[in-house]
């Protein structure tokens, strides 16, 4: 479903990816591993459109991530190293928005997403007054909101307390049993179900 | 249920306003800047109105094509900084109608506001009242074309660090023509002959930005994203 074809990418002079290929299913998760500055924000920045690679094929259901941008990013959930919230917006205002610029959402919907991610008690809140796992459990609510097929997820479980290791790892294992399909960039292993798993050490040539 | 390109466009215009309101500081500090080199002047220059009222427009328009620089800054930094903006590029919507709200809405918020105060900064400068509405026409009708200019240069120098005089250098040249015509047109406001010939101007200028500054920003803006 998604494919990733011999992509090289450079930043600078330096040559980042090397020749990187990969496809994931449905129901699949490809967890991206290496040392720091092996490339794996930048494969997960390039699958997701914001960066150009100078050479490779993606694709996406068949038709090219570049070609048919749009409808790739609708089914697209990409979260970064900082969560994208607003600081002088309230968790919830955020996600209205943030949200409700991709589809038709409800109060209710995005209360119970904020509930399964543990941020309903400081959702009312500006963002800004938040920690960082606060501001992060706000921002998984978001992807799961999304209703994307596709996760793209970078580090997702930096500034989570222990319990909130295991919430990302139950949130990836819900997206895979809806047949969707993950890509994470990661430090610690994720105490993930075996077999449903693929993963790629970027960097190790 | 997908939205719709005009409802997320709306969402971010609201969006824009909710934070204006939430953080009025910055809005009102290109405003305040505007006001206080409008107003200085007449107590730098002589105090004898007529030689005042010959140096008006220039006053009048340069002060308010440095405060749309000054503006110009926070329109897409901020997003772009919180990564909200990435947010916008990644959405699957049409990157070219929500920046285009978000440039109206930036106008709507700094433009428009310096238009309607100019009557005060202008009647320091001995500008007739009968010549207030031109110069306000003008005003408004060139500010809206600097936002529109602007916003391509503000998505272009995203990626450059230290963008702010990059951002000036690249606008300055554009913005010129506008300059031209917006302050022929306050001049004969305030002699009171025809505007119509410099308006018509104005006009086409923001006519044409309008039709092709919001897909240039938004290509600008994905450059500028990597």
């Amino acid at each position: 479903m998604l494919s990733v074809k011999g992509v090289h990418l450079w930043r600078g002079d330096r040559h980042v990816l090397r020749n990187v290929s990969f496809e994931a299913v449905p129901g699949h998760c490809v967890l991206l591993t290496g040392r720091n500055g092996a490339g794996k924000t930048t494969l997960l920045r390039a699958i997701a459109g914001l960066l150009e690679p100078e050479e490779g094929e993606m694709t996406w259901r068949g038709a090219s991530t570049r070609v048919s941008r749009n409808e790739f990013h609708a089914e697209l959930a990409y979260l970064g190293h900082e969560p994208p919230l607003k600081g002088d917006l309230s968790g919830g205002e955020n996600l209205r928005f943030s949200v409700g610029i991709r589809r038709a959402v409800t109060g209710a919907e995005i209360d119970a997403a904020l509930v399964r991610t543990g941020a309903d008690s400081f959702a009312d809140r500006p963002t800004r007054l938040l920690s960082a796992g606060q501001r992060r459990r706000i921002a998984l609510a978001g992807v799961l909101l999304a209703n994307a097929a596709l996760w793209l997820l970078d580090e997702p479980t930096t500034n989570l307390d222990a319990e909130g290791q295991q919430l990302v790892a139950d949130l990836i294992a819900g997206q895979l049993a809806r047949a969707g399909l993950v890509v994470a960039a990661v430090h610690h292993s994720l105490p993930l179900v075996a077999g449903t798993i693929t993963e790629l050490t970027l960097g190790a040539a | 249920m997908k939205t719709s390109a005009l409802a997320a466009a709306y969402l971010v215009a609201a969006r824009d306003l909710r934070l204006a309101f939430r953080k009025p500081s910055q809005l009102l500090q290109p405003l305040m800047f505007f006001m206080i080199v409008a107003t200085l002047f007449p107590l730098t220059l002589t105090p004898e109105l007529s030689r005042l009222r010959d140096a008006a427009p220039g006053v009048l328009w340069i002060g308010a094509l440095l405060s749309s620089l000054l503006a110009l800054e926070f329109l897409f930094r901020d997003d772009a900084s919180d990564g909200t903006l990435e947010q916008f590029a990644l959405s699957g919507q049409s990157l070219t109608w929500m920046l285009f709200a978000k440039t109206c809405t930036h106008w709507l918020l700094t433009g428009l506001p310096l238009a309607l105060s100019a009557p005060l900064a202008a009647l320091a400068l001995g500008v007739p009242v009968a010549a207030l509405g031109g110069m306000v026409a003008a005003l408004a009708l060139g500010s809206f074309a600097l936002s529109l200019v602007g916003a391509i240069c503000a998505g272009l120098t995203l990626g450059a660090r230290r963008g702010g005089v990059l951002l000036s250098l690249l606008t300055l040249p554009l913005s010129v023509p506008i300059l031209v015509f917006g302050s022929d047109a306050t001049r004969h406001a305030i002699s009171g002959t025809e505007i119509a010939g410099p308006m018509y101007m104005l006009g086409a200028i923001a006519v044409l930005g309008l039709t092709l500054a919001p897909l240039a920003a938004a290509a600008a803006v994905r450059i500028g994203l990597e």
